[in-house]
């Protein structure tokens, strides 16, 4: 369904030459709307870039979108190793750790779990399957407020109240409803004949499951780390709900340092710490899109 | 029967039990304990002495939850609406067989890999009245404009409609192209071959062929607007005064900085049933096409 | 090579309260090939499950080499199966696909490459050894697919229309492979196809299913010079059985053709069972027509000719008898043309009766 193809088609209508116009016309429009659109788009990523390489007195002489004339990187070493954040002055570098403390081991536990949790729903025909899948998939979508209450509750029962494993565990019970959708509607693609030969060759389950379905399945593999990363990294909620002071990841830290401090606002600090805590998640975006978009794809139920 | 025999015939209960009780507990005991909170007069800690509904005549009385709810109301529709028909009419346009699709769709969908804290402190930046758009344009020779709706109760809504927009826009794009990209080539050159003009073979043909992708992304929008929190805190704080409270921020101050815990629970049930009416009919009707293996 | 013979006892199988399979009840001896043969959804697939394990059934019991099978695992069973799809592991190599039973048995590498690649010799796929599935075309991937079942030199092998993804040369050379590969082996042998041909050229038994209920079993010329019922019938052989209505008259000696003025007589091995009066289908298969010569001692019948299709070894011809329409199979060479009258011998020796009402054999 081009325009091509489209107007193609009109041609053999009518006469071709006011259609060339239109579709000369056309293509213009077209190309005229995205370049302007895209421009609008990638207008905040620039203007971050950019102020967050400016000094203060530049901000003020110059506009958001001003290449910076005297190019610096003290706004970033400052926001990376000695901005104040809360009572301690160490910048972010800590809370940068902090977010990859948590990310990886969540990332990779919900991971595996909903690898082998896909692999059952998928493979496994029992009573009230269909439903049980159903209550996993409605997790997926649950306003995460209704869980925050009981959760810290249960938090300050297992003594990991205000820490980073606290974190991971809650990222992982939330994350495994998404890992096992992603598995589960990847593995049931796979034709049933391949499980019933493995069967017949004599393999268990773990047997199908590392040697038959684990090399096939690194594409969805990708798409749920990469899922899992960047939605654990991103977060914010269960971030300042449940972690404390030092403990804090990076998106509750950016927060703290731009909306908590005082005087007058040194917005090339706010944007070069915008950018630390975006970087992670913009680089795997640049080096894995095709899964990011996939994710969001399958993440949308849509198989 | 053999003792390892028996443990692969139950290894798929095995493997699955841990995970489901997690979500049993964690997803639908947290929901229970959470409803049944809202029926309680907890304050600063969980007691259950039952209370009736009296938590929820308290919220539909507070005037900082109607607010929440009518910004909810002005911030959904905007969102969902603003997002839907840019969102359209980018991948209308890129379904164009146009050069550096690629390129294109990168660029519309990145603000989607970012935390939405980072989106909300870029556009407090950008829509900053003294340094901010303003100040470009001023700058660029229109001295009389101003821009301060960050700073405006009655508009600071809208700049979080903005930066929501801006975020979810190339998700939108992306869904809606894939429905695109399924529409039968076929039919249209038949109705072009039929004469139809462009414009109707848009609106007769290829929108209503997209009703699928329309439900997915009205789902997804409002599951998003519903839930949106971060941004709102990064953005504006709720601010100012109160202006940009929603359900999100109200819960979550009620609950932990309020010591109201009954009236918090309270509101996320609220939330839980508004998104529940919305999800679990998709869910269904997306669940039921499933072919029963 | 090891062999065995297969009962399968009053099986019964449904999936809720859909009934698939209604008390199927077969027996083959040692070095057997069976084919189950009917329409698709018939529960050939769903039978063979069974056989193999992957299935429970609802009640019946299925005994190899005498003993029941209840309860096993398919892997204890001591079968190998070949399936439609060929269900090859994608990330394993040929030689890792083929000898992946093995491995799972835990036989040593050495014995286990040895075994592989004899397999590999014997189904001429040595060279595809290191190749992976996705590597393959379709005719290797069947042969690997087999080699996978051959391998574990099993009692039973069990195929579920392992030919039908191929194209139909490589159908035709992989059928007279696999009757081969039965001879030199010896095997007994569980096919599934929905492929009629297929059945009558490979089989030494097959079993007619339809609507998982079995409508006949026995030899390939059992089945098609006597048939059962009018399904296995129209159902084995292409053009299928000519079947023409008619009534029984003059004392149970003669036939009146329905919707025709033309009469024969009843064929011998059914007068004693068509009582006067009786409405019955005469079947003919279109190969027992023959052009009449003046000396015929057989019945014959005046046919107008209405279509002629050479097919090289054999002429199809669409001839018309009153209202009925009747093919025949003619010779190369026979002297037909469209449009004339011509008189035909029909081979009543091996014409079938089926009762109108029932469809069942007289
Ligand atoms: N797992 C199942 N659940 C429900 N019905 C099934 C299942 N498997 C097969 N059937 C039904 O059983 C019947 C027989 O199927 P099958 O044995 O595959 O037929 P065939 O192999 O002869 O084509 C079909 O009607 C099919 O729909
Ligand atoms: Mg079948």
């Amino acid at each position: 369904m081009s325009l091509q193809l489209d107007a193609e088609s009109a041609a053999i209508l009518s006469p071709g030459i006011d259609l060339r116009i239109s579709r000369i016309l056309g293509r213009y429009f077209v190309y005229g709307c995205l370049v302007v659109l895209a421009a609008i788009f990638l207008a905040p990523l620039i203007s971050m870039l950019f102020t967050s390489l400016k000094s203060m007195d530049e901000i003020r002489s110059g506009n958001i979108l001003s290449f910076p004339k005297a190019l610096t990187f003290e706004a970033w070493q400052h926001v990376w190793g000695s901005a104040c954040i809360g009572v301690t002055c160490g910048g972010l570098k800590g809370y940068f750790g902090n977010s990859f403390l948590i990310v990886v081991p969540a990332t990779l536990i919900s991971v595996g779990f909903g690898a082998l949790n896909g692999f059952v729903f998928a493979n496994w025909r029992f009573r009230g399957d269909h439903i049980l899948f159903g209550l996993i998939l409605f997790g997926c979508f649950i306003p995460l407020q209704i869980v925050l209450i009981p959760m810290a509750g249960l938090l300050g029962v297992l003594h990991l109240a205000g820490t980073i494993p606290g974190l991971v565990l809650v990222h992982v019970v939330y994350g495994i409803c998404f890992t096992t959708m992603f598995f589960r509607n990847y593995f049931v693609t796979i034709p049933a004949e391949i499980f019933k030969a493995a069967r017949i060759d004599g393999a268990g389950f773990w047997a199908v499951f590392v040697r038959i379905l684990l090399p096939i399945s690194w594409p969805i593999v990708m798409v749920s780390i990469i899922w899992q990363f960047t939605g654990v990294w991103n977060d914010f909620l269960f971030g300042v709900s449940f972690a404390a002071g030092s403990s804090q990841p990076v998106t509750v830290a950016l927060n703290n340092l731009v909306n908590t401090s005082t005087g007058t606002k040194a917005y090339n600090e706010d944007m070069a710490a915008a950018m630390i805590a975006a970087l992670p998640t913009i680089i795997i975006y640049v080096a894995a899109g095709r899964y990011f978009l996939r994710g969001l794809m399958a993440g949308a139920v849509k198989g | 029967m053999s003792l390892s025999k028996r443990l692969g015939k139950i290894m798929p209960a095995i493997v699955l039990s841990p995970s489901l009780a997690v979500v049993t507990l964690c997803v639908y005991g947290f929901m229970a304990y959470t409803a049944l909170l809202s029926f309680t007069d907890s304050k600063m800690f969980a007691r259950f002495d039952f209370v009736g509904w009296r938590q929820y005549g308290r919220l539909f009385e507070s005037p900082r939850w109607i607010i929440a709810i009518e910004n909810m109301a002005i911030f959904g529709t905007l969102y969902i609406v603003c997002a839907t028909c840019l969102g359209l009419f980018i991948a209308i346009l890129i379904d164009q067989r146009i050069r550096f699709e690629g390129v294109f769709r990168a660029v519309f969908l990145y603000p989607m890999a970012l935390s939405f804290v980072v989106t909300g402190v870029i556009w407090q930046w950008l829509l900053n009245p003294g340094l901010g758009l303003e100040h470009m344009m001023r700058e660029l020779g229109w001295t009389s404009f101003t821009f301060q709706w960050l700073i405006e109760p009655n508009r600071a809504i809208y700049t979080i409609v903005i930066a929501g927009v801006w975020q979810v826009t190339g998700f939108v794009m992306a869904l809606f192209l894939a429905g695109l990209r399924g529409v039968d080539t076929e039919i249209l050159r038949a109705a072009r071959i039929d004469g139809a003009p462009i414009h109707k073979v848009y609106t007769r043909i290829i929108i209503p062929a997209l009703r699928p992708a329309f439900l997915t992304v009205f789902v997804i929008e409002a599951h998003l607007a519903i839930k949106s929190y971060d941004l709102v805190v990064a953005l504006t704080k709720g601010g100012p005064g109160v202006s940009t409270e929603l359900p999100s921020t109200f819960m979550y101050s009620m609950t932990f900085t309020r010591n109201e815990l009954a009236v918090g629970a309270a509101s996320a049930t609220v939330m839980l049933v508004t998104l529940a009416s919305i999800i679990i009919p998709y869910l269904y009707s997306e669940l039921r096409h499933e072919p029963t293996t | 090579m090891k062999m065995a013979n297969l009962a399968i006892n009053h099986i019964n199988k449904s999936f809720g309260n859909l009934t698939v399979l209604k008390d199927i009840d077969i027996a083959i001896e040692d070095g057997e090939f069976l084919v189950l043969v009917g329409p698709s959804g018939c529960g050939k697939s769903t039978l063979l499950s069974i056989i193999a394990g992957l299935d429970d059934h609802t009640s019946g019991s299925i005994t190899i080499d005498g003993k029941s099978v209840q309860g096993l695992e398919p892997k204890e069973r001591d079968i190998a199966m070949v399936f439609q799809s060929y269900a090859l592991y994608p990330a394993m190599t040929v030689e890792q696909n083929i000898g992946f039973s093995l491995e799972m048995s835990k036989m040593p590498k050495p014995e286990r490459l040895e075994r592989v690649g004899k397999v590999a010799d014997l189904l001429q796929i040595r060279h595809l050894l290191k190749r992976r599935p996705g590597q393959l075309s379709g005719g290797q991937r069947q042969r690997v697919a087999m080699g996978r079942a051959l391998v574990r030199e099993p009692k039973i092998f069990l195929f579920d229309e392992p030919l039908s993804n191929l194209d139909a040369k490589l159908r035709v050379e992989m059928r007279t492979e696999i009757k081969k590969l039965h001879q030199r082996l010896g095997a007994t042998i569980v096919y599934v196809t929905h492929d009629q041909i297929e059945a009558m050229t490979m089989a030494t038994r097959i079993a007619v299913m339809k609507d998982g209920i079995l409508q006949q079993f026995g030899t390939p010329e059992d089945i098609y010079d006597r048939p059962a019922n009018v399904f296995v019938a129209t159902f084995m052989g292409s053009p299928p059985m000519n079947l023409l209505p008619a009534v029984i008259v003059d004392g149970s000696q003669g036939l009146s053709i329905q919707g025709a003025d033309a009469m024969l007589p009843v064929p011998f091995s059914a007068v004693t069972r068509a009582p006067q009066g009786k409405k019955v289908l005469l079947g003919i298969r279109p190969e027992w027509l023959s052009l009449a010569s003046t000396s015929t001692y057989q019945p014959t019948l005046d046919l107008y000719v209405e279509v002629v299709e050479p097919t090289g070894p054999d002429i199809f011809v669409a001839l018309r008898l009153g209202e009925r329409e009747i093919m025949g199979r003619l010779p190369t060479g026979s002297r037909t043309r469209v449009g004339e009258k011509a008189r035909f011998a029909v081979d009543l020796s091996k014409a079938v009766l089926f009762d109108a009402e029932t469809g069942i054999a007289i």
